[in-house]
């Protein structure tokens, strides 16, 4: 044997290698199927980054769909409801560069929540199939609202209204919401720009 | 002498506390108004209890504490509420929020109150409740419910008890006072502290070394007990809590944890002092030593102000003048904020008001760039890295900022003081927060939301699949019923075939479709009647009345005919095409069945052949033998004296009404015969429905001949009788001692509405016409 070995090493070295790749490609297989991954991890990564609001402004119905389009390569910047944080955010998961806002798709503006005018809703229905969480509240012929807490300010009722009874309202600022705002940049004033301390006072 | 530690950085700012230390503290006195926030304090705001008008007492509950992290507010001196309202109140934002708002009487009068005289007999969560219910919240500033503080689990042990007479704040001096002018009752209220949390280690009042007077009257007071006084270096920011605890104790609490963690509670002097006057007294927190001072004010000294005091009464005391104040400072000069009004009021936590002029407190100077030059970490008393979270909170990179313990600065501001730059660094930090936070909640949310988006997308999957199944199942049965009835037409084409089937699932003990489904026309033809003589009743009430519901009843009228119209149509149909009612009486088997099939076919052939007048005047025999029963009875009942005489009578009334009835229907079968008898019939229930129909058709025909003063005469009578027979019930319930003796008198009553109602149409409408 080992004779045989001596005498032609080089069909012994394939085979040697023939011999060691029949168990590791079958135990790469066998991890393959056993150790399968579900889904897309990064689209799962992506979409615990969107906003969630379900808003279809990105021109994907929803965030599950944009999030997977986004792992597929689509712009990362079409979220208007997630802004600029969601945008580091996910330049810095994805590792690309961090791009402005696609106006295209919307502007960041102030978080709003629905409003419906209650005296006006004729009890249609028709926004409580639009809301994609659920957050109105009603049944046919009856008055319908919006429970604030869960509206995420999609707007997607808006547009179903017959009678247009509901209104975007931005959410207001109350005493547990307030914080300081981040100080206005001012830097490289020289001193003597000082402003008349009345002035500040007042 | 004990040992004590030292904390990182720190500065040394201009102390400025002589200015108001020099005084005894005086009482501020009561003001014209009185400003109540329901949230003076860390946790849920509370609400209120009082309501607007309403006369209080000094130390009057008027708002109770909603939740566990929250205290009750009370009233500071007697007068009554003027208002439950949004104000303005001491918060950096200048926004309103709600506030009870008092007009004092003057008269200062307590509410009834009484202090423990042994607070060790007691039991401590009573003694914990008693300090909940005085709404003593954190004097320090943070405001944070004391009774929440000092609530131990019961495997916390704790080792030291502090108390924190740091004051290290400048200008404020208002515990330096309190401890100079009320050693004696700190030192009780640190006792029942003590009490409460049983410190096993030792008890410490920390004071810094530039109040030498309140160190002396400390240490005199607490002489012979087992508090100790701690003296140690001025330096800001030493009255942190954390702080403190580090200096005298050399223990760190560690990042994002309480003191009770490392075995240590920490208690403010103002808060231990209303301790002591909720438990000895039994006073609530109403008042607090509040120091006013600033070079805008001419006399510069602490008071005793009665919570809601508004700040400018407390300035007015003090000889503001604004003109001379660069702004308005709630608290000190580094962790106070600016007051757009001085409107606000003083509460809880209010130490200072500080009225500075504008060389005293400049405003700040320009910023200009940071030089890296790292003053801000070595003042930083956390040891954080505050340049490097400045570049970080400049360019929104949060999560860097996590990284380097945001969350973990005290927002000093010593860094801002420190450094040369004149960058607001503290601003940074603070807006840092508040937006990590934010996006904290932003991403809670939108988990949330997520959640309810797919459960909504479930939903709607799992509906849309029940109306598939639900389809399918349709189409399924839909298409058995087709194959079963091409079965039929092909092998059993004779309608008497399928007749003995029904039989057959008759006898099985279902009842037959078609009997069941001319029973339901028939029904249906009864109530479209019953409908029509409603919407016709109305029709003429609403005439009667001239009221403008004219038009909508004739519609409901016609609604009604049409429908009657229909079912009957559908009845006749269906009489017409009942093969039972044709067919021939063959028999093609000797099946039971079908005997039994022969059997009713000749009875209902029998029950065709009768006319409808038969059926009246056989009727009209039956009714007159019950009559002569009936009067048989009543003369006996008569004979006996019996007390159902009465319930006799009206049987006989009312045989004789239905024999009355019968007889004029008969009549009317008579003259109408030719039509009415083409009417077959083929079944008893049938006929019975004719019968009703007849009579009701007869009834509208009387009553359309009726004139409106015979129709209005007739409800009066209609109801009469009722009442009579109601009436009648009555009394038979009423000696059997029936329970729905209740439910008749009821509907005695308002039968004898109607009926005043009725007369009254009558006596309107004769009036009308006469």
């Amino acid at each position: 044997m080992i004779e045989l070995i001596q005498q032609n090493p080089f069909i012994a070295a394939i085979g040697a290698l023939l011999l060691l790749g029949v168990p590791f490609g079958a135990l790469l297989g066998f991890a393959a199927v056993k150790f399968k991954t579900e889904g897309d991890p990064i689209a799962d990564q992506i979409e615990a980054l969107l906003p969630q609001t379900q808003c279809g402004q990105c021109s994907y119905p929803g965030c599950r769909p944009y999030a997977e389009a986004i792992a597929n390569g689509e712009a990362i910047n079409k979220c208007p409801p997630g802004g600029e944080s969601t945008i580091n955010a996910l330049a810095d998961l994805l590792d690309v560069e961090a791009v402005p806002l696609d106006a295209e798709h919307g502007e960041e503006n102030v978080k709003t929540v629905a409003f419906i005018r209650e005296a006006e809703c004729i009890g249609c229905t028709k926004c409580i199939q639009a809301c994609p969480v659920d957050a109105i509240l009603g049944a046919a012929k009856q008055m319908h609202t919006v429970i604030k807490s869960e509206c995420t300010g999609c707007d997607l009722c808006v547009e179903p209204c017959p009678v247009d009874c509901i209104d975007m309202l931005p959410i207001e600022t109350t005493l547990q919401s307030w914080s300081w705002d981040l100080p206005k940049s001012s830097e490289n004033i020289i001193a003597t720009d000082r402003t008349n301390s009345k002035e500040v006072a007042a | 002498m004990r040992k004590i530690w030292d904390i990182h950085g720190g500065i040394h700012p201009a102390e400025n506390k002589t200015q108001s230390n020099q005084e005894a503290i005086t009482q501020a006195g009561i003001p014209a108004e009185l400003i109540f926030p329901l949230s003076q304090h860390i946790g849920a705001p509370a609400s209120p209890v009082v309501s607007v008008g309403q006369h209080i007492l000094k130390g009057e509950k008027i708002a109770e504490a909603k939740g566990f992290v929250s205290v009750p507010v009370h009233a500071s001196t007697s007068g009554e509420v003027i208002a439950i309202e949004n104000h303005f109140i001491a918060h950096p934002s200048g926004m309103t929020a709600p506030c009870i708002i008092i007009r004092p009487d003057g008269k200062d009068q307590w509410i009834e109150h009484q202090g423990i005289s042994d607070y060790t007999t007691i039991e401590k969560t009573e003694l914990l409740n008693r300090i909940r219910d005085a709404g003593i919240a954190g004097m320090g500033g943070a405001g944070f419910p004391s009774a929440v503080k000092l609530n131990l689990r019961d495997d916390q042990i704790i080792e030291t008890l502090i108390i924190n007479g740091t004051e290290c704040e400048p200008y404020i001096t208002s515990d330096d006072r309190l401890m100079r002018e009320r050693a004696e009752e700190i030192i009780e209220g640190v006792k029942i502290l003590q009490h409460l949390i049983s410190p096993v280690k030792e008890t410490l009042i920390g004071i810094e070394d530039n109040k030498p007077e309140a160190i002396a009257a400390m240490k005199a007071a607490a002489a012979g007990t087992t508090i100790d006084v701690v003296v140690f270096p001025t330096k800001y920011p030493s009255g942190g809590e954390k702080q403190l605890i580090q200096i005298l104790t050399g223990k760190e609490v560690p990042s994002g944890g309480l003191p009770a963690q490392v075995g240590i509670v920490c208690q403010n002097i103002g808060t231990t002092y209303a301790v002591y006057r909720a438990v000895q007294y039994g006073e609530p927190l109403i008042s607090r030593i509040t120091t006013v001072t600033g070079s805008a004010c001419e006399r510069q000294s602490n008071f005793e102000v009665l919570l809601g005091t508004p700040i400018h009464y407390l300035l007015n005391l003090c000889g503001y003048q604004a003109e001379r104040c660069s702004r308005l400072v709630m608290g000190g000069p580094m962790m106070g904020f600016s007051l757009e009004s001085a409107d606000v009021p003083v509460v809880k936590t209010t130490n200072c008001v500080l009225a500075p002029t504008p060389n005293e407190l400049p405003p700040p100077a320009p910023v200009q760039a940071c030089i890296r030059c790292g003053m801000c970490a070595e003042a930083c008393p956390v040891s954080l890295l505050p340049q490097q979270m400045y570049w970080f909170a400049r360019a929104k990179e949060y999560d860097k900022l996590e990284g380097h313990n945001l969350m973990d600065c005290i927002e000093c501001g010593a860094c801002s003081y420190a450094c040369p730059s004149n960058i607001p660094l503290v601003q940074y930090y603070r807006a840092s927060k508040a937006e990590i936070r934010q996006q904290k909640l932003d991403a809670e949310k939108a988990e949330h939301s997520k959640a309810r988006f797919e459960a909504r997308q479930a939903r709607i999957e799992r509906q849309e699949a029940e109306k598939e199944a639900k389809r399918a199942a349709r189409k399924a049965a839909a298409e058995a019923k087709a194959a079963a009835g091409s079965d039929n037409q092909e092998s059993k084409q004779d309608a008497v075939q399928a007749a003995i089937e029904r039989a057959k699932a008759k006898r099985a003990g279902g009842a037959t479709a078609t009997p069941q489904s001319k029973t339901d026309l028939e029904k249906a033809v009864t109530a479209a009647e019953k409908r029509l003589a409603t919407a016709r009743e109305k029709l003429q009430q609403a005439e009667e009345q001239g009221a403008d519901t004219v038009p909508a009843f004739k519609t409901g009228v016609e609604k009604s005919e049409n429908k009657l119209a229909k079912v009957k149509a559908a009845l006749d149909d269906f009489i017409a095409n009942n093969p039972q009612a044709s067919t021939p009486a063959a028999s093609t088997t000797n099946d039971p069945a079908q005997l039994a099939i022969e059997r009713a076919q000749q009875k209902r052939a029998g029950a065709a052949t009768q006319s409808p007048l038969e059926k009246v005047e056989q009727q009209i025999t039956s009714l007159k033998t019950r009559i002569d029963k009936a009067q048989a009875k009543l003369a006996e009942a008569r004979a006996e004296n019996s007390d159902k005489l009465e319930i006799f009578e009206t049987s006989v009334q009312k045989l004789q009404e239905k024999l009355a009835e019968a007889e004029q229907q008969k009549q009317q079968l008579q003259t109408e015969s030719p039509t009415s008898n083409k009417i077959e019939t083929n079944d008893p229930a049938k006929q019975a429905a004719d019968d009703i129909i007849a009579r009701a058709l007869a009834k509208r025909e009387a009553a359309s001949k009726m004139t409106d003063l015979e129709r209005l005469q007739n409800a009066v009578n209609s109801i009469e009788t009722r009442i009579a027979k109601t009436k009648e019930k009555l009394t038979v319930a009423e000696q059997e001692g029936s329970d729905t003796i209740d439910i008749l008198t009821e509907s005695v009553k308002k039968l004898e509405v109607k009926l005043v109602e009725a007369k009254q149409a009558l006596s309107d409408y004769e009036d009308q016409q006469g």
